[in-house]
């Protein structure tokens, strides 16, 4: 019997090494540290991070860990495991130092069923890394919506290969979920509620952001692209199969901020940008509007940013009940938008702004606004020639806009390397 | 006879073996542990290196220079004594708008204190940490060494430390402060650019004026005494220079921005840590927006203390850059890393550079 179970042992010994060197060979060593909450459980954990090598694990066991100083990973391939967004708790309500929770600043780093809650800043930020996997992670200020909540929840920027999967995001003063200047984006099966954004995209390459739930936010899910940033031209964004209903909380962003701009009720906001598609999504019970597409309102002077929204496709939605009760007291956007639909809010609206050859000589094809096949969701767009003119009525309202054809785009795909949580 | 030889050689013998460590103890004190600046790992114990001779009073062993920035990073108004080891026979080569190109095995090395009472004409130090950067194969590493009680020795502490501490300033104020010692990672945040660590103060443009030098008894300007000893190939300078902030001789803006250049440009510039924020306070940036005129925030947060620019000229009370500065607040206040404490001077330095600017 006894012999039997060496053999097995080491049978099963053998074989998780011979796994682990096909399959991971510059890994063999990899180690897997665990920590536990204590009194010294910080230093032990940041010190970890620190002397961890790639291919090792830290493993968070269950239980609230209060934390006075933000913590720092910044060696690449290393997974920071706990055992459930409920159960392995980062608490920083007593933070002292550091401007985030977590701050990360290096490549393959995977990030799975712990939270982080009541940052004194953001909860986790990842700045300058090709490959960051944030899976079943939550992020939440607990006190609710609040003007004094960190800005961001997960908030990877000037990062490639960005893969947020399963995560929870409550209460961020700006977005719940906000990707930055990155590349190479997958962001779904998330839920994003009670933040100002739901979900932000902004000034980013290749996304898609599909099958995630974000309600109960000032606005839902917002597309922008932004003047004055090292990466500029926001493109190639598929936004399909979310929810987005009933986000019409009050806006508690500090002004300044560009999403103190976005009205309450807000479903979906697309500024700027191009080569954006927004289908099959259920956009629902948004007070102010379902869906905006609107261009960029400040004055700037930045040579290589394009204000206006184009190449943007609303196809095959569901909208229902949209503006039942605008954000016209406290918001300047919500106003214009309510006097130009003369109280009766579209589910989609269109800005029409545009450079003035394209007001006089039409915009071009391939840069066309598409509305079409959202059942009868109502489109309203403005006519800017008319909007000049007074005693014209410059808003046009239908069901669809543009007969252009336009080649879909193409998916995004992230190698999350699975095999190292399995 | 026999005997008596016998013992007087070993006698003799131990005598010699004596003197032979006694020297070789002299030798050992007096020169640098290149192994333990070069190796994979960072001693545990910051004497193993050899850089003092006396750590007490940070007196260092011969061949660490000590050295003196034009304008310094202000770290809650402690005190720094700067040293710089170069082994034997190698040099540094200038960059322009960057620091030196130091030789592999190079050591900058950089001990906080505050004194007790700044009133005195002799005040005792109290060590806090000494900050090494290391040369290697792989680049420059960071690590931190915080001083025991006596001030013996100082000990590695990789996930950095927090001492509390206070001292009396020159108005006779005592100060408390919570004080960080950062970890590795955080000694990176800083030094990062383009993806690498590396040094901050040592580029030529802050080096360039006079420093006493005790080997030599004099002053000189401290790239002639790098060139003498040498160094260096050319003492020059082809940089805008940065000029002491603390000198109203020079012009406010240049003051200014001297200041935010050491300050903040680390992280604020195009290949720094901040750069998401389009935000460049280093010295070379000339664009209006991007130092900040009229510049919105991206992802501040509850950093913009509801105001809508980073600088509005003429109205510091509106500008955001300001704002940070005068938080203590960890998620709204700049710079976000090594500062728990107001620095006044600096405060107010600011608030004149962009009262004083015209729309």
């Amino acid at each position: 019997m006894k012999t039997k179970y060496y053999k097995a042992k080491t049978l099963r010994l053998l074989s998780i090494l011979l796994f682990s060197i096909s399959v991971n060979s510059e890994f063999v060593y990899a180690e897997i540290y665990k920590i536990a909450p204590g009194d010294n459980s910080q230093e032990e954990l940041q010190e970890l991070l620190i002397l961890a090598k790639p291919g090792d694990t830290i493993f968070l066991r269950e239980g609230i860990y209060s934390f006075t100083d933000g913590l720092s990973l910044n060696q690449s391939h290393v997974t920071i495991l706990g055992q459930g967004m409920d159960k392995t708790i980062l608490d920083f309500s007593n933070q002292k130092s550091g401007a985030q929770g977590l701050l990360v600043s290096t490549d393959e780093v995977i990030l799975k069923d712990f939270a982080i809650i009541n940052a004194v800043g953001d909860g986790i930020k990842v700045v300058n890394a090709n490959g960051i996997y944030f899976i079943n992670i939550r992020t939440e200020w607990t006190n609710g919506p609040n003007t004094h909540n960190g800005a961001y929840g997960l908030y990877p920027v000037q990062s490639k290969n960005v893969f947020i999967q399963g995560c929870v995001a409550i209460g961020a003063s700006d977005a719940g979920i906000y990707v930055g200047q990155s590349e190479n984006i997958i962001v779904r099966n998330n839920i994003a509620k009670f933040n100002v954004a739901g979900i932000e995209i902004e000034n980013s390459y290749y996304a898609d952001v599909y099958n995630n739930k974000v309600s109960d936010n000032t606005g839902g899910i917002l597309v922008f692209d932004l003047p004055d940033l090292p990466q500029q031209q926001g493109q190639n964004i598929r936004v399909f199969q979310n929810i987005s209903k009933h986000n019409n909380t009050d806006n508690f962003a500090p002004a300044g901020n560009i999403v103190s701009n976005v009205p309450r009720g807000t479903g979906v906001l697309i500024l700027g940008s191009k080569n954006v598609e927004i289908f099959e999504n259920e956009i629902s019970d948004n007070e102010t509007i379902n869906l905006a597409i609107v261009s960029y309102f400040e004055e700037t002077d930045d040579p290589h940013y394009y204000p206006h929204p184009r190449s943007i496709t609303i196809n095959n939605n569901a909208f229902s009940n949209s503006g039942s009760n605008p954000d016209i007291k406290s918001n300047e956007m919500a106003k214009i938008l309510n006097e130009l639909a003369d109280g009766d809010m579209p589910d989609i609206f269109w800005d029409g702004i545009l450079p003035l050859s394209q007001i006089i000589f039409g915009q071009p094809k391939n840069e066309s606004i598409i509305v079409r096949d959202n059942d009868n969701a109502n489109f309203l767009k403005i006519d800017p020639i008319k909007f000049l003119l007074p005693f014209l009525d410059a808003a046009i309202i239908g069901h669809k806009n543009s007969d252009h054809e336009r080649q879909p785009l193409g998916s995004v795909s992230i190698d999350v390397p699975w095999e190292r949580i399995d | 006879m026999i005997n008596v030889n016998f013992f007087h050689g070993i006698k003799y013998y131990n005598l010699l073996l004596s003197g032979l460590l006694f020297f070789a103890s002299i030798l050992k004190a007096q020169s640098i542990n290149d192994n333990a600046i070069m190796s994979d790992s960072f001693p545990k114990m910051l004497s193993e290196y050899n850089f003092f001779k006396d750590p007490v009073a940070q007196v260092p062993t011969n061949k660490v220079i000590p050295y003196q920035l034009m304008t310094e990073l202000f770290s809650d108004y402690t005190k720094k004594k700067r040293f710089l080891y170069v082994p034997n026979n190698k040099k540094a080569v200038f960059e322009e708008d960057s620091v030196y190109q130091f030789p592999l095995g190079t050591a900058l090395i950089k001990t906080f204190y505050y004194n007790d009472d700044e009133r005195k004409v002799n005040p005792v130090p109290n060590l806090l940490e000494t900050r090494v950067l290391l040369k290697r194969k792989y680049g420059w590493k960071a690590a931190s060494y915080v001083w025991d009680i006596e001030k013996k020795d100082a000990e590695l502490k990789i996930a950095g430390k927090t001492i509390h501490t206070s001292w009396i300033n020159s108005d006779g104020d005592e100060k408390s402060v919570r004080y960080r010692v950062p970890n590795v990672n955080q000694c990176q945040e800083c030094h990062e650019s383009n993806k690498k660590v590396i040094p901050i103060g040592p580029k030529a443009r802050n080096l360039n004026f006079n420093i006493y030098y005790s080997d030599i008894e004099k002053e000189l300007n401290q790239l002639q005494y790098w060139f003498q000893m040498g160094l260096i190939d050319y003492p020059i300078v082809i940089d805008k220079t940065a000029v002491d902030w603390t000198d109203h001789n020079q012009s406010l803006d240049r003051r200014a921005r001297s200041y935010l250049d050491i300050n903040c440009g680390h992280c604020h510039r195009e290949s720094g840590n901040a750069a998401s924020s389009g935000l460049y306070l280093n010295l070379k940036e000339t664009r209006d927006k991007h130092i900040g005129v009229y510049k919105k925030p991206v992802a501040a947060g509850r950093g913009s203390g509801g105001k809508l620019y980073s600088i509005v000229p003429g109205k510091p009370e509106d500008s955001i850059l300001l704002f940070r500065m005068k938080s203590k607040d960890p998620g709204i206040m700049m710079p976000e890393s090594g500062r728990a404490l107001n620095h006044d001077e600096g405060i107010n330095l600011i608030h004149d550079w962009i009262d004083n600017m015209s729309d």
